[in-house]
């Protein structure tokens, strides 16, 4: 090196880049090996899968980097969280590989009430909104709880001034579940603490508390912070047990106040919600069981006196039943005599009918029934008489208009018969007439037709000079072709027949036939013309 | 009296069997109890003023604390001094 003019020039020190790193970080870290620095949270990561948080610390005009190890972050008590304004402990270290450096971070603090109030109040209007603070989620305090649970920390004031004035009111069964009230995992161990309250079972082998105190003496609002973190609101909104908060002086309010069934403004206060005051409830039950004595007794003397008085209104029986009996007594004196005078009564009448009672009586009423009988049966006879006969008028009568209406009725019957005869007569002389006029016209209309069938009869044509040939089985010949040469043949005219043997000579018949052949009957007609062409012109 | 009393009033919360005491009393007081109800809410009400007395008698202060385990699980209780 010496042998560097230039370096001799510059008369310095001459560093590789490792040695200037690790002189920059010896310098660095043994300066800045524990500073507190002042700054606002910003770029929050974190924490990571791995634990730890990144972010940088910045302020008007710089920035930065800031680490907070895994370990360290777990037993912060107050997180870091973007946009708070803290106060950082921590060391500087550098990273010689690429020129940076950094802070790590060992505790951290708000800086200042102002960043906590805001923080608070941020926190408070996020869980109203969730609900979390409804007048409606409040639960009543039991009017005597028998078990009350406190949370708090076993030490300390708070829960001897809770226990003492319980004590003054009204001893009760406490259950003290010990938590840190402040520092590192408290909030925790409280949630916990309300949460584990809720989870004991009922009638379990430790009772489940009727009502919860969650309580902490006074402090700074760094203190009492523990108490405004959301997982300690959140356990005390969600407390199935009625809860009282009581966490610190009265002007302090944290946010569990807000989450509670009810605040308590110091731990003493909450100690005299949870109990009514014995001694008053001794007499109230006292004054209330002698009230009860007197009201039962005077209502007993009451129906004691209505008693007494409707009994002085009340006749003796003695005297009920004087006059009743007086009657009985002289009713049974005068029945005897009653039964004598009666006697004497019927017997004088008895003796007075028997003596009309004689023989002779009887035998004039035999003599005047007998008498009575003998005039009845001769008024019978009589009566017997005199129906029969005119009984036998009326028959007579009867009979003489039962002839007469007998001759009237063969009379009319007679009539009747006539009349009935002369209409037969009648209409059998009408029936006779049509029946003439009907064979009239009958006779009319068939020699009409057949006249009509002359007209139309072969007969008719014969009539005209036309001839009927037939063969010899008598069958009609229709053409001059059916004729064979010598073949026997009937000529049939309209005046009788001529049999005939035919000679043909075809020839003649067929040139002249043809065109004016009709149907039937000229084609005997040409046959006949070779047979006996005389004819021929007055067939034309 | 207790005996003749209904059985749930050893079951009543301080609060209800005072509650029904005063309403006793006050029908008691209103005079208009036929004669053989006065004597059997009468007797009630003696049942229900031993209740609460008995509650009260009972008010003994037992003071514990919570025991938890490593993970936070209760596992009972001993006393607590202060």
């Amino acid at each position: 090196m010496p042998a560097n003019p230039a370096q001799l020039l510059a008369n310095s020190p001459e560093y590789t880049v490792s040695e200037l790193s690790s002189a920059l970080k010896r310098t660095v870290e043994d300066t800045y090996g524990h500073v507190r620095v002042r700054g606002e949270i910003s770029g929050f990561r974190g924490p990571h899968a791995s634990g730890h948080c990144y972010f940088a610390l910045k302020d008007e005009s710089a920035k930065i980097e800031a680490v907070i190890w895994k370990g360290v972050h777990g037993r912060m008590r107050f997180k870091p969280q973007e946009g708070l304004e803290v106060i950082a402990t921590g060391k500087l270290t550098t990273y010689p590989g690429s020129s940076k450096y950094q802070i790590v971070i060992e505790a951290i603090e708000p800086a200042g009430i102002g960043a906590l109030m805001a923080l608070m109040e941020e926190r408070k209007k996020k869980l109203a909104a969730e609900g979390l603070f409804d007048e409606a989620r409040k639960q009543l305090l039991p009017w005597l709880p028998e078990v009350i649970g406190v949370v708090t920390s076993p030490t300390g004031a708070v829960i001897r001034d809770i226990l003492h004035r319980l004590e003054d009111r009204f001893p009760r069964r406490v259950l003290v579940w010990p938590v840190r009230v402040q520092g590192e995992g408290s909030a925790e161990q409280i949630a916990a603490a309300i949460d584990g309250f809720n989870a004991l079972p009922d009638g379990g082998h430790i009772p489940r508390p009727d009502l919860l105190i969650v309580a902490r003496g006074g402090g700074s609002l760094e203190d009492l912070w523990s108490f405004n973190e959301e997982i300690v609101v959140r356990a005390a909104a969600g407390s199935m047990i009625p809860l009282i908060s009581a966490v610190g002086h009265e002007t302090d309010v944290t946010l569990i106040d807000f989450a509670a069934d009810q605040r308590a403004p110091t731990p003493t206060a909450a100690a005299e919600m949870a109990v009514p005051v014995r001694s008053d409830l001794v007499v109230e039950v006292s004054s209330l069981a002698a009230r009860a004595l007197v009201a039962w007794k005077r209502g007993h003397d009451d129906r004691r006196t209505e008693l007494r008085s409707a009994a002085r209104a009340l006749p003796g029986a003695s005297e009920l039943l004087a006059i009743p009996r007086q009657k009985v007594d002289s009713a049974a004196a005068a029945l005897p005599r009653a039964l004598r005078a009666s006697t004497n009564v019927h017997h004088r009448r008895f003796t007075r009918i028997s003596g009309g009672l004689t023989l002779r009586v009887l035998r004039s009423q035999v003599a005047h029934a007998k008498q009575s009988v003998a005039a009845t049966s001769a008024r019978l006879s009589h009566c017997t008489q005199v129906g029969l006969r005119h009984r036998r008028d009326r028959f007579a009568g009867l009979a003489v208009r039962l002839r007469t209406s007998r001759f009237a009725n063969a009379q009319a019957q007679r009539d009747r018969i006539t009349r009935d005869d002369e209409r037969t007569q009648r209409l059998f002389e009408r029936a006779r007439r049509a029946l003439v006029t009907l064979l009239q016209q009958h006779e009319t209309r068939m020699t009409h037709s057949a006249k009509l069938l002359a007209a139309v009869s072969y007969r008719g044509v014969l009539a005209r000079g036309f001839v009927l040939v037939r063969d010899d089985a008598g069958r009609a010949l229709r053409s001059a072709a059916a004729v064979g040469s010598g073949a026997r043949l009937t000529l049939e005219f309209a005046d009788g027949q001529v049999n005939a043997t035919s000679d043909v000579n075809r020839t003649a018949a067929t040139s002249s036939s043809p065109g004016s052949s009709p149907k039937s009957q000229p084609r005997p007609a040409s046959s006949r013309r070779a047979t006996k062409p005389a004819d021929q012109g007055n067939l034309f | 009296m207790a005996e003749n009393a209904p059985a749930d009033v050893k079951t009543l919360s301080f609060e209800h069997a005072i509650e029904e005491l005063e309403s006793i009393v006050k029908r008691l007081e209103d005079g208009k109890v036929a004669l053989e109800e006065s004597v059997a809410i009468y007797e009630r009400g003696e049942a229900l003023k031993r209740r609460c007395e008995e509650l009260l008698r009972r008010a003994e202060a037992r003071v514990e604390k919570i025991t938890t385990d490593a993970s936070g699980q209760v596992t009972g209780t001993e006393p607590l001094d202060v």
